[in-house]
């Protein structure tokens, strides 16, 4: 048994809750003494840990606000806000369609948007009086450090994550708001969406099959292997803690190795 | 509760003081068996209030190698290094003296070298037998991500510094070493260094280092500096397993300094 970062008495809302990094998320924030509001796209679902689940579309202004409203209602509090939900495109510019572009942006980029200007009041009272504050975590990428073939789109909508962590930082720590915001950027990691990516991949010619296209990726990190969704939700489990109190415009990059070169 | 670095032994260069001593105390308080190096004679008050000190002149190759051979008689391992001695210079290039250029660059850079040179056998050791490998932690600085005016030798360094770091951490992975090598990069810390490179600064524009700390907290946006705990915390996290994943990256710990 280690000694874990400590949230306890703290409330945290994870969305894309159901998704690899997002489970773990949901789990490490629990054992770290958190209450977690679990939420996702999905109507119901079951996430280990959650204290709660609530459907959330983080595109929908109506829904944040509802779902933020439910939360100020049973918890009466809000002190953390992993901004997860997101999705991948693997298209080449030119048969990218601008919906699909669009969609893209929606989810990873308007909805940290939304989200991070719905939960704002509550993460303000939230953090006040509070060792480190409250802190925003906003899941951005490597690919929103670096550029990728066939990634464009979304690799266009982890950049805007990250400098949109940094201004509202800033602007936060402006108004004197106690409310840290910083992003993390996972490599490769063991998820759903890599297999999707290695699909697309696949799919459009770059390898042969999963497994070809799994071990290049694997090779592109440092350290020869993939990441696991427990090692970014230490991460995030990081940033939301007190342990982080003088970290805010900040990019926590965990990749094995892969940016360093 | 056992702590996440219980069972792990640590090592600090210039431990006895300001970030290094806050260091110390958050790698002890999660359970690591810690060892403070510092210039000090070992009956000064801060060597005898550290729980394990080894005076080190940290740019002698020597006396690193006298410090390996100690921690090796006492553990045969060593499973974190933080490579935190350092120092401060300020000065038009004009006026720098070479000197004392090369005096910062050995304090700052030469350190950093000799200490993962010499111990790197004794790490890597330890990271085989630990489910996640053993940890460097190198302290850099904001002034090794940006620069600033009259910084130049220690912006040199410091940048020096994050390099070196990837640089290494590419080094160790690809040779399947299993040591991380991580960055911290501190914000402006209120230290004895800080006060005293400003009282240095101070002097020369006739003013007083309170007022340029103040000035110098105004300029962050959190308008305030760090505590050496809210440095120390972070190198704790970059030691533990709960930052397996992690090599090769540079942690900023500064008050949105650098979000700008």
């Amino acid at each position: 048994m280690t000694a874990k970062t400590d949230l306890t008495g703290t409330v945290a809302l994870v969305t894309g809750a159901t998704g690899g990094i997002g489970r773990a998320t949901v789990g490490a924030l629990t054992e770290a003494g958190a209450q977690v509001i679990a939420s996702d796209i999905g109507v119901n679902a079951q996430v280990d840990g959650a204290a709660m689940y609530a459907p959330l579309d983080v595109t929908s202004e109506a829904a944040w606000a509802d779902v933020i409203g439910r939360i100020e209602r049973e918890f009466g509090r809000l002190d953390r806000l992993v901004n997860n939900a997101g999705i991948s495109v693997t298209n080449s510019v030119a048969a990218t369609s601008l919906s699909e572009f669009r969609k893209c942006f929606a989810i990873n980029v308007e909805g940290v948007f939304l989200g991070t200007r719905a939960a704002q009041p509550l993460l303000a009272r939230g953090g006040e009086g509070r060792e480190g504050g409250s802190s925003i975590i906003n899941l951005s990428s490597v690919g929103g450090l670096r550029g990728a073939a066939m990634m464009s789109t979304y690799c266009a909508s982890k950049g805007a994550v990250k400098l949109f962590s940094k201004s509202a930082a800033l602007e936060f720590a402006a108004l004197k708001l106690p409310i840290r915001v910083n992003s993390v950027h996972p490599g490769g990691i063991e998820t759903d969406m890599m297999d999707t990516i290695f699909a697309r991949y696949v799919d459009e010619g770059l390898f042969p099959d999963m497994d070809a296209a799994r071990a290049a990726v694997s090779a592109g990190h440092a350290v020869g292997r993939m990441g696991r969704p427990a090692e970014i939700a230490e991460g995030i489990a990081f940033l939301a803690s007190p342990a982080a109190s003088f970290m805010t415009g900040s990019e926590l990059v965990i990749d094995g190795g892969m940016t360093a070169r | 509760m056992a702590g996440r670095l219980e069972g792990r032994i640590a090592l600090v260069s210039g431990g006895l003081r300001g970030i290094g001593k806050a260091i110390c105390d958050c790698l002890e308080a999660d359970g690591a068996v810690v060892y403070a190096t510092d210039l000090d004679a070992p009956d000064s008050e801060a060597a005898r209030a550290a729980a394990h000190y080894i005076q080190l002149d940290a740019t002698s190759e020597d006396a690193w190698i006298a410090a390996r051979a100690r921690v090796e008689q006492d553990f045969g391992r060593l499973d974190i290094l933080v490579n935190n001695v350092g120092a401060d210079l300020t000065g038009k290039v004009q006026d720098l003296a070479l000197a004392d250029w090369r005096r910062l660059i050995t304090l700052n850079l030469d350190t950093v070298f000799l200490g993962t040179k010499t111990f790197q056998p004794l790490l890597a050791k330890a990271g085989a037998s630990t489910p996640y490998g053993s940890s460097i932690v190198n302290i850099s600085s904001i002034m090794g991500l940006v620069g600033m005016g009259e910084v130049s030798a220690y912006n040199a360094s410091k940048g020096g510094v994050r390099l070196f770091t990837k640089s290494n951490a590419l080094e160790f992975a690809d040779a399947g070493v299993p040591i991380r090598v991580n960055s911290v990069h501190p914000g402006f810390v209120e230290t004895p260094l800080l006060r005293k490179g400003f009282e240095n600064w101070a002097a020369r524009e006739g003013t007083t280092a309170d007022a340029m700390i103040e000035a110098m907290a105004q300029t962050t946006p959190f308008k305030r500096l760090a505590q050496p705990v809210e440095i120390g915390k972070v190198v704790a996290f970059l030691a533990s397993d709960d930052a397996s994943y992690m090599t090769g990256s540079e942690v900023v710990v500064d008050g949105g300094w650098t979000a700008r």
